[in-house]
């Protein structure tokens, strides 16, 4: 188990260096001025095109400046946005709203996935499954913000079952309708591949086996099935977390919540180049994190990784 | 006056068992009937497809897929099973009737203990309560099974254990609630040889003491007669003979079982000789003609990762020596992981030796142009033993077989799909099936193909790596006399693998028995059967099912 | 009264048919993989749905005039956001211009990006896949890591970069590659996982037994066998490529304003959504429909190729 975490972490750095400096090299290493680049057709003072230029050490070769983006970003620095604010501290402000959203939305995601996948599974081919089966193939092809706005404007407009903006109330229980727009969009993914996964495993010689002791359905079910079939599902939860990344962007941008999603979504509204890669950046840092606990965790849940004959 | 007839303790009349296909209903089993006494032993024997396993199956009611039983009755203890319902046949389940399924491997859970899925059969039979007595029991049925350190074996998981360690959980598992029926299903068909004697041994002392009647399925006539009383013999969903064990097998009466006992390799039997005349006298000049195959000293390390970072150096064969002369059919034989298959990859050149010589029709192997290992791999031709896997599927058969002399440019288009009718012609296979696909045959069909291919070149040497190993006991035999008349037809030498003794002793002129990359002993297969020198060797002999019972049938 | 089988011998009674071991028994015609898998898809009511729908969006696509003759730059603002009208299906956008006119229109330009980097995608994931798999060793370790960087790399993200920084080139092209030329890392997973399976199988042995090279192996025997999972995933890219397109316009970060697609269309209905719903929503539906088709036809391909459901069938 020792060998393989420090497995997993010895892979994770050249992939977290990789992928901070593949986009580092797409913005800054074209040809042309990067920054006015950034800054498409805006016209940015002088002076912070200065101190700009200063900050990304654009007078030095290529490769240092990425050092001192790297060490930087060891640092914690991550730089400023277009409107001199720093990351850091509008980090501070709007992560733990969209942490609150991403909860809630895997919550909702896992609840329905898990409970719809089994029953479709157990009960497959007949008239829940193709409901269910229906329902996720409709989800999947609708867009996550056509999602949001649908249900904006029908459960919060028409109905006024809820706030149709977040805004300040983003608590928790503010956060109801759009945490159900994002799981209800990434339950489809998942619902198929629970449902996939608990048919494939009922197959499994070790369920007749099990069958075979005199364990009733509902033991062998959930120990024996279930079980078993959580484990492709946590291991994709890792790289759909790029998905509820940007499906988390989307979200608040429809519905108006002051997180870090939103903050990402206005710099690309407004085109702000520089504050763009830094939440990009920052995303990634997160995605390939949160890979890195989902990969030790099922090293965990696997008792093939824990122990090594 | 006391009753002379037992009442038995299973009793299946008339069975049927269909599975629902798309649109239709598919009959496999066409009424079976027999009886099981309480404390017998009863085997039922057939090859794929008899329909034993849905027989086992349709027992405990744990069909596989769209099966169910359509008609005919089991009792048990007089209780009629068909007729019950989900949770009454749970409570049978286990209790009643243990199962012991085939396949060590894929039938325990990965993710739970050893411990916890014994423990479990203890606990759902109501055999003990608490977790203490719970825990006692489980070790209790795992010594019996022969896992002598078993308490601390409890929280280890299967992917620990041996093939052979996971089948006594298995079979602890199976007579944890100490039933009254046990069904084996080929409960040592995935294990090494030794290793089945051993756990039948074990399986056997246990269901004698506990009075247990078991119904063993197997397609092996062999361990049958060696572990049953009695004996069925299933054809197609149908019983064709069923008696006492020894009486089949000395008398069978049923020609399917009579060629069934004709084809089962044993000791006792003769090697296959082709029908044509046999080879006679040697010429002068074959006597100082070199080996067609010679390999000296020939070693293999591999470096195995550890879990760690470290790798260990580990040596699969080591200084292995042998010769097999022109025309005749050299054996490698012994259990998983003696190093043979890999033996065979470096005759064939898909692995490089560590060290020492191959020499193929007195030409080192070893340095050889490019050019000249076209030219040598043109007389060196392998069959392998998954029929399944050893067809690209998207290629129909004539291009499959024609494919070699594509490679090395022989001929023509003209000349090529003449030569591919005569190759199925040469392994006696209809011409119409080389615009078919390999998914459309059966497994021995398949490796005549195979062979075909193989020959396309007209090769010199021909390396069979256990390449009858998948296949029925009667197609195998079809096989092994077709293997033997191509011999005497084109002269070719055979390298044939397996880990089959019995087979070595039809199929081989010379043997070779390795055991962990070694040679342990060798030479010709008549005076190996007859005075084996080595440990290792007596073992393996000993351990062939039915190694005792001369088998009756007709002579070859 | 004695059970008939306690110590009896019971034989059955032999079949007048002689027993032939092992019978060559063939269907009228041969089957392939690929001749099977036509078969049973093309049974089902689903893939034919599917199948139209898909040639419609292509019609629309060629020839727009087909559907329509409005003119869809020809806006009055006289007109903005008014209801449906004679000869106007779907109303009027906020600027006046005919709803139904510009879905039609737009279509082309949301499937070509579509295609275009999905074609992007899968050439590089395959190429990337196949290599990685069956050359493994140092190979697969370094194509692996590229792979990984490139996976961690939610695409939508990256083309948002790319899109930003290559603001002059807002076209279809440089979309396409924005999202190709990130997507394919999960594409290459897919592929290396189906050639690292088909490589241990005895005939691609067999083949390097029989002299082929290991490029010519690689080919002519492996690729072919490992193409099934490609198909099945490139059709769900497709799907996935013209969400992005969607994803991308409402982020801003899309084709432009002078561009008529479906995604530009669903992010400037954006602000009327109150007055107008409709006008989000009409072609969001034509989106959800398209991509809806592509992702069944994904799916049913999936299961006609599946191994398992062909020996059931």
């Amino acid at each position: 188990m020792l060998a393989y975490i420090l497995r997993r972490l010895l892979q994770v750095i050249p992939v977290f260096i990789g992928s901070t400096l593949l986009i580092y090299f797409l913005v800054f290493a074209m040809p042309g001025d990067p920054i006015a680049a950034l800054f498409g057709d805006k016209q940015p003072s002088p002076q912070l095109l200065e101190q700009l230029r200063d900050q990304y050490h654009l007078n030095e070769p290529f490769l240092v400046q990425y050092w001192y983006y790297l060490s930087g970003i060891f640092r914690g620095d991550l730089g400023t946005t277009f409107s001199g604010q720093s990351v850091n501290d509008v980090l501070a402000r709007t992560l733990p709203v969209t942490a609150r959203l991403a909860i809630m939305a895997i919550g909702i995601e896992f609840a329905l996935s898990i409970v719809i996948g089994t029953i479709s599974a157990v009960r497959k081919g007949k008239l829940f499954d193709h409901a269910a089966l229906i329902a996720g193939l409709v989800f999947l092809s609708v867009p996550v913000f056509v999602l949001g706005f649908v249900a904006q404007y029908f459960l919060a407009i028409k109905l006024g079952w809820f706030n149709p903006t977040v805004g300040g109330n983003n608590g928790w229980n503010g956060l109801w309708l759009p945490a159900m727009v994002l799981g209800v969009s990434l339950f489809a993914t998942s619902m198929r591949l629970m449902r996939g996964s608990v048919i494939e495993t009922r197959n499994q010689d070790w369920v007749r086996t099990a069958y075979s002791k005199g364990l009733s359905r509902g033991r062998v079910l959930p120990v024996h099935v279930m079980r078993n079939s959580l484990i492709p599902m946590i291991t994709n939860s890792a790289t759909n977390f790029g998905i509820l990344l940007v499906g988390a962007t989307v979200t608040e941008a429809v519905f108006n919540i002051p997180g870090v999603g939103n903050t990402l979504f206005q710099a690309t509204i407004r085109h702000e180049g520089p504050t763009i890669v830094s939440f990009v950046t920052v995303f990634v840092i997160l995605y390939v994190l949160v890979n890195l606990l989902i990969d030790l965790l099922y090293g965990l849940l696997d008792p093939r990784i824990r122990y090594v004959k | 006056m006391s009753d002379t007839v037992p009442t038995p303790l299973l009793s299946v009349r008339d069975l049927t068992v269909a599975f629902r296909g798309q649109k239709t209903e598919r009959e496999v089993l066409h009424g079976v009937s027999f009886d099981l006494l309480p404390g017998e032993t009863l085997a039922i024997v057939g090859e794929s497809g008899s329909g034993k396993s849905t027989t086992a199956s349709a027992i405990v009611n744990l069909l596989p897929g769209t099966g169910h039983v359509t008609g005919g009755s089991i009792l048990l203890d007089g209780r009629e099973l068909t007729s019950l319902g989900r949770s009454q046949m749970e409570r049978i389940r286990g209790r009643e009737i243990g199962y012991v399924p085939q396949d060590p491997m894929s039938n325990l859970n990965p993710v739970w203990s050893i411990g916890f899925q014994v423990k479990e059969a203890v606990r759902a039979n109501g055999i003990a309560h608490g977790r203490h007595a719970v825990r006692q029991r489980a070790i209790e049925v795992l010594k019996q099974a022969g896992l002598a350190d078993a308490d601390r074996r409890l929280h280890q998981y299967p992917h620990q254990f041996s093939g052979g360690m996971r089948q006594r959980a298995l079979i602890s598992i199976g007579l944890a609630a100490d039933p009254k029926l046990l069904i084996a299903d080929e409960p040592t068909s995935a294990l090494d040889v030794t290793v089945q004697r051993v756990i039948l041994d074990h399986m056997a002392n246990l269901t004698r003491e506990k009075g247990t009647s078991v119904l063993l399925i197997t397609h092996d006539l062999g361990l049958a007669a060696e572990r049953a009383e009695k004996i069925v013999v299933m054809q197609q969903g149908r019983i064709v003979e069923a008696g006492p064990s020894r009486e089949i097998l000395e008398n069978p009466l049923h020609p399917y079982t009579q060629k069934l006992v004709a084809a089962a390799p044993s000791i006792a039997s003769q090697r296959i000789q082709a029908q044509a005349e046999s080879r006679g006298i040697l010429h002068e000049s074959d006597i100082d003609a070199p080996p067609a195959v010679r390999v000296r000293d020939l070693t293999k390390d591999y470096k195995i990762r550890t879990g760690g970072f470290r790798s260990v150096p580990f040596r699969a064969v080591d200084a292995v020596s042998f010769d097999i002369p022109k025309g005749k059919t050299l054996a490698l034989v012994g259990e998983s992981g003696s190093g043979k298959s890999t033996v065979a990859k470096m005759v064939l050149k898909i692995e490089e030796p560590t060290s020492g010589l191959i020499e193929i029709d007195g030409k080192d192997t070893e340095k050889l142009t490019a050019r000249e290992v076209m030219d040598l791999r043109r007389r060196m031709q392998p069959v392998f033993q998954d029929p399944y896997g050893s067809l690209d599927p998207l290629r129909n058969i004539g291009n499959t077989i024609a494919e070699p002399l594509e490679i090395h440019g022989v001929g023509d288009k003209a000349s090529r799909r003449a030569r591919v009718v005569e190759l199925l012609d040469q392994v006696s296979l209809p011409q119409e099936l080389a615009s078919r696909y390999p998914n459309e045959l059966s497994g021995g069909q398949r490796q005549r193909v195979a062979i075909a291919r193989a020959l396309a070149l007209k090769p010199e040497v021909v390396v069979l790596d256990e390449a009858v190993s998948a296949l029925d006991v009667l197609v195998q035999d079809q096989i092994l006399k077709l293997l033997a008349e191509l011999q005497s037809e084109l002269d070719l030498t055979y390298l044939f693998i397996t880990h089959d003794l019995a087979v070595v002793r039809v199929v081989a002129d010379e043997v070779c028995v390795m055991e962990k990359g070694r040679v342990v002993e060798q030479g010709t297969v008549d005076e190996i059967f007859a005075n084996p020198a080595e440990d290792y060797t007596r073992r393996l002999l000993d351990a062939i099912p039915g190694a005792s019972i001369p088998l009756g049938g007709g002579v070859r | 009264m004695s059970s008939d089988s306690i110590a009896t011998h019971y034989v059955a009674p032999a079949e007048t048919t002689t027993i032939t071991v092992d019978a060559v028994r063939v269907a009228e015609k041969p089957t392939s993989l690929w001749s099977d898998a036509w078969r049973d898809i093309r049974r089902r009511p689903t893939f034919w749905i599917s199948v139209a729908i898909v040639v419609v969006v292509l019609l629309m696509s060629f020839v727009p005039t087909l559907f329509t003759h409005t003119d869809p730059k020809s806006c009055n603002l006289d007109f903005s956001n008014a209801g449906p009208a004679p000869g106007h299906p779907f109303g009027y956008t906020f600027q006046g211009c005919d709803i139904y006119a510009r879905i039609i229109w737009g279509t082309r330009v949301s499937v070509s990006v579509g295609l275009l980097a999905t074609i992007i995608g899968s050439i590089i994931g395959l190429v990337m896949g196949a290599l990685a798999g069956y050359y493994g060793g140092w190979l697969d370790s370094v194509l692996s890591r590229v792979g990984d960087i490139f996976f961690s790399i939610p695409y939508i993200l990256a083309a948002v970069v790319v899109m930003t920084v290559f603001a002059q080139f807002r076209n279809v092209l440089t979309l396409s590659v924005a999202i190709g030329g990130f997507a394919w890392a999960s594409t290459a997973r897919v592929v290396r996982a189906e050639v690292l399976r088909v490589r241990q199988s005895d005939f691609v042995t067999a083949s390097r037994a029989l002299g082929k090279s290991n490029f010519g192996t690689l080919v002519s025997h492996v690729i072919p066998n490992a193409i099934a999972p490609l198909l099945v995933v490139s059709t769900l890219s497709l799907a996935a490529a013209i969400v992005a397109e969607a994803t991308l316009a409402f982020l801003g970060v899309g084709l432009g304003d002078e561009v008529i697609s479906w995604g530009t269309e669903i992010s400037a209905a954006q602000t009327s959504i109150r007055v107008a719903p409709m006008s989000l929503i009409y072609p969001s539906i034509f989106l959800t429909v398209t991509v809806l088709a592509f992702i069944m036809l994904g799916e049913l391909i999936r299961d006609a190729l599946d191994p398992r459901a062909r020996a059931q069938r």
